[in-house]
C-alpha cells in the first residue's frame, strides 16, 4: 500500500486535523461554564478569606460563597479622587483596557508600573445596621520573581488590618512563597495599617514584630518581603486606596493626593 | 496474551524504566515533584496521555505517509493534553493553578512522543495501549520517589500532612531550602541511577 502520495498525505493531515479539533473544540465549549465558575469561586474564597469569613486555609463551596457573598456591596472607586463610581460595571473595570495610569518611579513603589484609575473593592456590611464591618482592597505588587496579586482588608475602623490573601504569586516554594502560608498571613490580622494622618505604617520587618506597627519577617525571603511592603505602601498610600479611605473616614478628600 | 501484559506494563516500571534507564523525561519530572500531590496528578495526566496518544497512532499507523508521521503524532498528543487541561480546569481547578503551564508541557515530554515513534507505530492498538499505561507509570514512579524526598525534606510534609513540623508553623524542623528547588531533583534522579546501575540487576550498561 502506498501510503506516500500527495493526495494521501493531503487526506491524513486533513483527516486528523478535522477529528482532533473537533475533540480540542468540544471539549473547550462543553467544560467553559465550569470553568469560569471555578475562576469565580476561586476569587471569591480569596476575598472571602481576606475577609477573614473563610479560614485561611479553608474551603468553600460555591452556595457557601455565594451566601456569605450577600452581605457583600462589590464597589467600584476612582483612585485618585477616592469617589465611588456609581454607574461603572464591576464585572467590566477589571477587564477595561483603558482603564490604567502609568506611574513614575517615585509613585510606584509596588513596582507595578501602571495603577487602574478604577479598581474593584468589597465593602462587608453589618446586616442589620448595613454598617460598614470590614472593607476587602485589591493589592498587587512585584515580589522578588513576579507579580503578586491578593487582597488587604481592613476593619471597621479603617486603621487596623484585618487579614492579608495571596492568592497567585510565583515566589520560591518554601521561602517567599511562605506569603501564602495561614501561618504566616494571620500574623497581620489586627496590626495598624495606617497613622492618624491616614499614611502606611505596617511593615514587616526582619526578624521579629516589636510592636503593632510590624510583622515577623520571613527567613531566607527578605526580597519578598520588601516586595510585600512596597505592595502594601503603594495601595495604602496616595495614589492607591488612600484618597478613597480618606473619603470614608470622613475627611474632606485631601487635595495633595491629586498633586503628586 | 497474560504475559505481553506482564511485559509491556511491568517492564517499563523499573527494568526498562523511561526516566532511569532511558533519560526520558526527566525536564519536567524537575518542575512538579514539589509535593506528592502533584506528582500524583501529574502521573495521572500522562499514563492518559501515553495510554491514548499511543492508541490513537497505533488505529492509524497503516494509513499515516511517512513524511508527516510525528506532525500527526503531534496533533494526536497536543489534542490529548489539551484536553487533561480543560478538565483539570473545570473539575480540580486547585491543582491546575498549582501545575500551571506544567500539564501543557507534556506535548513536549520526551516519554509520550517516544513511546509513539518506537512502539504505537508498529504494535498493534490493544498492545499499544499497554506500553503507554506502563511508561506512564514508569514515569510516575520516578516523580513519586523524588517528591517524596523533596516534600518531606523541602516542607516537612506528606501528601500535605504534616510529619515534620517546620520552623515557620512553628515546630522544630528548618526545612532544607535546596529540596524545594530544581536541581534537587537532578541530584536525586542521578542518585537513583547511580545506585541501580551499580546494585540493580540486569541494569548495568554492556561493557
Amino acid at each position: 500500500m502506498n501510503n506516500e502520495s500527495i493526495f494521501k498525505t493531503f487526506g491524513v493531515a486533513t483527516g486528523v486535523c478535522v477529528v482532533c479539533a473537533i475533540i480540542v473544540s468540544f471539549s473547550s465549549v462543553a467544560l467553559k461554564g465550569l470553568q469560569e465558575q471555578n475562576k469565580l469561586l476561586d476569587k471569591q474564597v480569596n476575598v472571602l478569606k481576606a475577609a477573614g469569613l473563610v479560614p485561611t486555609d479553608g474551603k468553600a463551596t460555591k452556595a457557601e460563597a455565594d451566601e456569605m457573598f450577600k452581605s457583600a456591596e462589590i464597589v467600584v472607586v476612582d483612585l485618585a479622587t477616592g469617589a465611588v463610581v456609581a454607574d461603572a460595571d464591576p464585572n467590566k473595570v477589571e477587564s477595561d483596557k483603558t482603564n490604567v495610569v502609568a506611574l513614575t518611579p517615585e509613585q510606584d513603589v509596588a513596582k507595578i508600573k501602571t495603577a487602574p484609575k478604577q479598581a474593584v473593592v468589597y465593602r462587608f456590611n453589618d446586616e442589620k445596621t448595613s454598617a460598614l464591618k470590614t472593607l476587602v482592597l485589591p493589592i498587587s505588587g512585584t515580589g522578588l520573581w513576579s507579580r503578586m496579586n491578593g487582597f488587604l482588608s481592613l476593619n471597621a475602623d479603617l486603621t487596623t488590618v484585618a487579614g492579608i490573601v495571596f492568592y497567585d504569586h510565583g515566589e520560591t516554594p518554601g521561602l517567599g512563597g511562605e506569603i501564602s502560608n495561614p501561618v504566616w498571613t494571620s500574623k497581620w490580622a489586627g496590626k495598624t495599617a495606617v497613622d492618624e494622618t491616614g499614611a502606611p505604617v505596617v511593615k514587616v520587618v526582619k526578624g521579629y514584630a516589636a510592636d503593632e506597627t510590624e510583622v515577623d519577617g520571613i527567613s531566607g525571603a527578605t526580597l519578598t518581603c520588601n516586595g510585600v511592603n512596597g505592595t502594601v505602601d503603594f495601595w495604602l498610600g496616595p495614589n492607591g486606596y488612600g484618597p478613597y479611605l480618606k473619603t470614608l473616614r470622613g475627611d474632606a478628600p485631601a487635595t495633595e493626593a491629586n498633586e503628586n | 496474551m497474560n504475559s505481553t501484559v506482564k511485559k509491556n506494563v511491568l517492564e517499563p516500571l523499573f527494568k526498562n524504566n523511561p526516566v532511569f534507564v532511558q533519560l526520558l523525561g526527566i525536564c519536567s519530572a524537575l518542575a512538579v515533584t514539589t509535593s506528592l500531590k502533584n506528582a500524583l496528578t501529574m502521573t495521572l495526566a500522562v499514563v492518559f496521555v501515553t495510554a491514548f496518544s499511543n492508541v490513537g497512532v497505533s488505529l492509524i499507523r497503516k494509513i499515516i505517509p511517512g513524511s508527516i508521521r510525528m506532525i500527526v503524532e503531534m496533533a494526536i498528543i497536543a489534542t490529548l493534553v489539551i484536553l487533561v487541561d480543560q478538565i483539570l480546569k473545570a473539575f480540580s481547578y486547585d491543582l491546575s493553578k498549582q501545575l500551571s503551564v506544567y500539564v501543557g508541557l507534556i506535548i513536549t515530554n520526551c516519554i509520550v512522543m517516544g513511546r509513539a515513534e518506537a512502539f504505537a507505530i508498529k504494535n498493534g492498538p490493544a498492545v499499544s495501549l499497554l506500553d503507554g499505561i506502563g511508561n506512564g507509570l514508569g514515569y510516575g514512579v520516578v516523580l513519586m520517589i523524588v517528591a517524596f524526598f523533596r516534600e518531606l525534606f523541602g516542607f516537612g510534609t506528606l501528601f500535605g500532612i504534616t510529619v515534620f513540623k517546620t520552623v515557620n508553623n512553628g515546630g522544630w524542623y528548618v526545612p532544607n531550602g535546596l529540596m524545594v528547588l530544581a536541581p534537587a531533583a537532578f541530584f536525586l534522579i542521578g542518585g537513583i541511577i547511580w545506585v541501580l546501575k551499580t546494585y540493580g540487576k540486569g541494569m548495568q550498561d554492556d561493557e
